[in-house]
C-alpha cells in the first residue's frame, strides 16, 4: 500500500512528524476504527479520524439528528435535523476526506449484531450515551479481542481510557468491568438530557479518544491503557488514575440481555406498554378519559408540549406519584421515548402502577407524525 | 484527609471536595463504610471506584492523613 501524491500533500504535517512519518501514515491508511454512537463524542472523533486519514471508518448510530443535539454534536447543522446521523456523518466526512472508506450502520448495536460488526474493525471507539450499550461494547470487545477506546461524560466531567489493550505478557489489559463491575440503578445517574452537559465537553473528551485511537493504530506514544483520565472542565481539575485488573471479576464469555442487566426492562414486558403516535391519535379522538404526562424537564416542557399534558419531570418523578391516576389510562411521553420508557419502568416496578403506557419515539416522533399527516 | 468526589458522588456528598478524619490505621474498607453511613445514597451505586493517591485502591490498604482519595462513580453520557 502506498500514498498517492494527493495524499502525500494532504498528510504533509503528519509525514513531517518524526514519530509518525510515512510509516505511521500508512498504518492509519491500513487501519480501521468503528465509532459506536455518532453524537457528542462521536462527532469530534469522526472528524479527526477522517481528517487524519484512517483508511476505513465504521459509523453505527440508529438516531436521527434532533435540534437539541446541535449544541454539541458538531458534525451536524440546522438543515440536518430529522436526517439519519450515520448517513449525514458519512456524507460530511467524505467531503472532508475523499481518500477514505466509510461504512454506515444506521441501526442500534445489539447483542445479536455486535460481534459480527465489531469483528471487521481494528479498534472500537465507544461514544455511546447509555450504560446498556457501554457494557455491550465492552463485552463484545473482550470477546473479540479488540481495543476499546472509552470516553464518557457527565455535566462538566469526562472520563477516558483505553480498554482491553494487549499487554507484554500476552494478556489483555483492564476493561470497563474492572472499573465498574455492576451498572448503577437505571434512575440514579442522569444522562445528558436529564442532567445537562456543557456543549464543548464532548468535544474535548471525543478529541482525546481520537488521539488515543490514532496512537493505538500507529503505535506512537503510550496509550492510556491501565489508566483512567478524569477531567472536570468547571474547576479545570485533571487526574490520571492508575487502574488494575479486578481479580474477582467473572470472565466475559458471552453477551447478555443488557436491558435486564442494567435494570431498565420493566418486569411487565409486553408491547402493550408502548403506544405509537397513531394509537395516541385514536385515543385523543375517543371519548375515553386518560391522563397525559410529559416527563421531560421543565424547560423542555415550557418550550412546547402536547395539549392537555401535565409536566412531571423524570428527575422528580417520585414527588409526583400522588398526582398520577390509578383508575384510568396514563400515557407518558418524553422527547424521544427513552425517558418515558424509564419512567414507565419506575412506575411499574417501584410504585405498582398497572395502567401506564408510554409513547414510542416521544414528542419528536409525534411532531413528525403530525407533519406527515398534514402533507397527506 | 482530602476526598475528591466526581460525577453523581459530588451531588450525593454535596461538594466536590471534603475533608474527613479517620482513625489511625484505618483501611479503604473502613473509609467506604464511613462514607456509606454518612451518605447512604452512595450504597445504591453498585459500582464506586475508589482511588488513593491516583491509584486504584485495594480494600485492605491502610490510609494516611496526607492521602488524596477520589470517589469515581460511572457516567454514561456521550
Amino acid at each position: 500500500m502506498n500514498l498517492s501524491s494527493a495524499e502525500l500533500l494532504r498528510y504533509g504535517r503528519h509525514l513531517t512528524l518524526p514519530e509518525l512519518g510515512l510509516e505511521g501514515q500508512l498504518k492509519l491508511k491500513k487501519g480501521s476504527v468503528l465509532v459506536v454512537g455518532a453524537g457528542g463524542l462521536g462527532s469530534p472523533m469522526l472528524l479527526y479520524l477522517a481528517a487524519a486519514g484512517v483508511g476505513r471508518i465504521g459509523i453505527i448510530d440508529p438516531d436521527v439528528v434532533d435540534v437539541t443535539n446541535l449544541q454539541r454534536q458538531i458534525l451536524y447543522n440546522s438543515a440536518d435535523v430529522g436526517k439519519s446521523k450515520a448517513e449525514t456523518a458519512r456524507r460530511k466526512l467524505l467531503e472532508l476526506n475523499p481518500h477514505i472508506d466509510i461504512t454506515v450502520y444506521p441501526i442500534a448495536l445489539t447483542r445479536h449484531n455486535a460481534l459480527q460488526i465489531i469483528e471487521n474493525y481494528d479498534v472500537i471507539a465507544d461514544g455511546t450515551d447509555n450504560f446498556q450499550t457501554r457494557y455491550l461494547v465492552n463485552d463484545a470487545c473482550v470477546i473479540k479481542g479488540k481495543v476499546n477506546i472509552y470516553g464518557s461524560i457527565f455535566r462538566f466531567e469526562g472520563q477516558v481510557s483505553v480498554f482491553n489493550y494487549p499487554q507484554a505478557n500476552g494478556e489483555r489489559g483492564v476493561n470497563y468491568r474492572d472499573l465498574f463491575p455492576a451498572p448503577p440503578p437505571p434512575d440514579m445517574i442522569p444522562d445528558c438530557a436529564e442532567g445537562g452537559v456543557l456543549g464543548v465537553l464532548p468535544g474535548i473528551i471525543g478529541s482525546i479518544q481520537a488521539s488515543e485511537a490514532i496512537k493505538v493504530l500507529t503505535g506512537v506514544g503510550e496509550p492510556l491503557a491501565g489508566r483512567l483520565f478524569l477531567f472536570d472542565a468547571a474547576s479545570f481539575m485533571t487526574r490520571v488514575l492508575k487502574v488494575s485488573k479486578n481479580p474477582n471479576l467473572a470472565p466475559i464469555t458471552e453477551l447478555v440481555d443488557y436491558d435486564i442487566f442494567c435494570g431498565i426492562k420493566p418486569i411487565v414486558q409486553n408491547n402493550i406498554r408502548n403506544i405509537s403516535a397513531s394509537d395516541l391519535l385514536k385515543q385523543l379522538k375517543s371519548n375515553e378519559s386518560f391522563q397525559l404526562i410529559d416527563v421531560r424537564e421543565k424547560h423542555e416542557f415550557e418550550s412546547g408540549f402536547m395539549e392537555g399534558a401535565q409536566s412531571m419531570p423524570l428527575s422528580q418523578l417520585t414527588t409526583f406519584i400522588p398526582e398520577i391516576q390509578k383508575d384510568k389510562k396514563v400515557i407518558l411521553y418524553c422527547q424521544s421515548g427513552k425517558r418515558s420508557a424509564k419512567a414507565l419502568g419506575q412506575l411499574i416496578d417501584n410504585h405498582g402502577f398497572t395502567n401506564v403506557v408510554h409513547l414510542e419515539n416521544g414528542f419528536a416522533g409525534w411532531l413528525k407524525f403530525e407533519s406527515g399527516k398534514k402533507e397527506l | 484527609m482530602k476526598i475528591l468526589a466526581f460525577g453523581i458522588a459530588r451531588e450525593i456528598i454535596g461538594s466536590a471536595m471534603i475533608e474527613i478524619q479517620l482513625a489511625e490505621n484505618a483501611t479503604v474498607t473502613d473509609l467506604k463504610f464511613l462514607l456509606m453511613n454518612q451518605y447512604p445514597r452512595l450504597n445504591q451505586l453498585n459500582s464506586l471506584l475508589i482511588a488513593v493517591n491516583m491509584e486504584y485502591a485495594q480494600p485492605h490498604q491502610i490510609l494516611q492523613d496526607c492521602d488524596e482519595i477520589a470517589l469515581i462513580p460511572p457516567v454514561s453520557g456521550g
